[in-house]
């Protein structure tokens, strides 16, 4: 099978989501770098892959794809024979768990996750602007409900979606990756089985490869 | 025989998502009400069945699910042989057909629903339960909102609903919020060509007007 190609960054948290994935399946993959300083991702040839002009993309042949959690799953679905089964499309009752969690995930962690780690790293990192400690305390403050509903749920479930690692856990990765390198990340000192199921995870030799191409302050 | 429950009120556009789900897929459903103004979303019982708090909540004789997009996902999965057989790409589509509404219905929650859903909240919700509206929100989810409506008129120039020929769930999700948006500004959708003539279309559907029916059906 030839492999695909991911048009990203392997600091770019939904592009390391997509990685992810593809290293969990031991695809051949190609990553294209777009180079967004310079405004890449909004010209006509990226626009054309992802006309929200955003990264991840991906081409496999003559098929395109946005969205990395959309990605996410075309890649476990076309791998699976590979044995690696984080979806769990054989099994009703898994599989709409996996959604469920995968769905929390969107609609609930991120949102939360995701203007701390803009706010406290991107935005001094990347742009050199001036983190929003008002966003960032607000941000806090919904992250540590939800880390009481995950705290609950990861008490009675080795993982989110059961007792079986799947896209759902894998899908909290990368903001949570960069939660670790700011002040912020002592957050989940609170939430024990958070914790233990954030140490598991992150053990995983997917995990530690693509951590490896990510920020590290 | 009903043996699927949703919990919640048609009024929310979340709750009012899996009912047009299960109306386009012809599935019997009971719908229990959860009565949010007395806090019962964030009772000991329905954080059993939904531990953010939220609704809707589904349950049938195999499991619980929660979240929206869940739900239908796993309404497709379990009926397929039932209503409408296109929601999640049609069975001779295969994989790019389930792939694409994938990537659409992730537009839609990534994109769509964040300014769509903080203008419901400001057009509509705040004037119910007497908030007081702030026009900076209004004006900056307004831009976001154009922007994101911008890409689908450019999408469905050239496609007859989002992920391709067929209306799936990439399009149903969006009936919620766009219905109380272009109650109250309908010149966001139809001031653009295609996206009015989508908004036109997939707003028409018989599921979907059960549903609105649901909606203004007086309470008690």
């Amino acid at each position: 099978m030839a492999g695909v190609k991911i048009y990203g960054k392997p600091i770019s948290t939904c592009t390391a989501r997509v990685l992810l994935c593809l290293e969990e399946v031991g695809a051949e993959y190609q990553l294209v770098s777009i180079n967004m300083p310079s405004g890449e991702h909004k010209g006509p040839a990226h626009l054309a892959r992802n006309p929200f002009g955003q990264i991840p993309a991906l081409e496999d042949g003559d098929l395109v794809l946005f969205e990395s959690r959309a990605i996410s799953k075309y890649v476990l679905r076309k791998y699976k024979e590979s044995g690696t089964d984080l979806l769990k499309e054989g099994n009703l009752a898994e599989s709409a768990m996996v959604e469920v969690w995968l769905e929390a995930e969107s609609q609930q962690y991120n949102p939360a996750i995701s203007p701390i780690v803009w706010q406290s790293l991107i935005v001094p990192k990347m742009y050199g602007g001036t983190p929003d400690q008002a966003i960032i305390d607000s941000s806090l403050e919904k992250l540590k409900k939800v880390l009481e509903v995950y705290e609950a749920r990861l008490s009675k479930s080795k993982y989110l979606a059961g007792n079986f690692f799947s896209l759902a856990d894998l899908s909290h990765f990368p903001f949570t990756r960069y939660l670790m390198i700011t002040p912020y990340a002592s957050v989940f000192e609170s939430y024990p089985h958070v914790k233990a199921w954030w140490e598991d995870i992150t053990s995983r030799p997917a995990f530690k490869k693509v951590s490896a191409g990510m920020l590290d302050s | 025989m009903a043996s699927v429950t949703v919990y919640g009120t048609p009024l929310s556009p979340a709750v009012s998502r899996v009912l047009a789900c299960l109306f386009e897929k012809d599935v019997d459903f009971k719908l229990a009400p959860v009565d949010m103004a007395k806090g019962q979303h964030k009772s000991p019982d329905f954080l059993k069945l939904q531990p953010f708090g939220q609704v809707p909540a589904f349950q049938d004789e195999l499991t619980t699910v929660f979240e929206s997009r869940a739900i239908c996902k796993y309404i497709c999965n379990k009926y397929p042989e039932k209503g409408n057989q296109t929601l999640m790409g049609g069975r001779d589509g295969g994989l790019l057909a389930q792939t694409s509404v994938d990537q659409w219905l992730e537009a839609e929650g990534q994109s769509f629903n964040p300014p769509s859903s903080a203008l419901v909240f400001q057009l509509a919700f705040a004037p119910m339960f007497g908030f007081k509206q702030d026009p900076a929100a209004i004006e900056q989810n307004e831009a976001k909102l154009a922007n994101v409506l911008d890409v689908y008129d450019r999408r469905l120039g050239e496609s007859k609903f989002l992920a391709g020929d067929d209306f799936t769930l990439a399009d149903l999700a969006h009936l919620p919020n766009g219905h109380i948006l272009v109650s109250k500004n309908e010149d966001l959708f139809m001031s653009r060509k295609n996206v009015g003539r989508w908004w036109v279309e997939i707003s028409a559907r018989p599921a979907w007007k059960k549903v609105v029916e649901m909606q203004n059906a007086p309470l008690g």
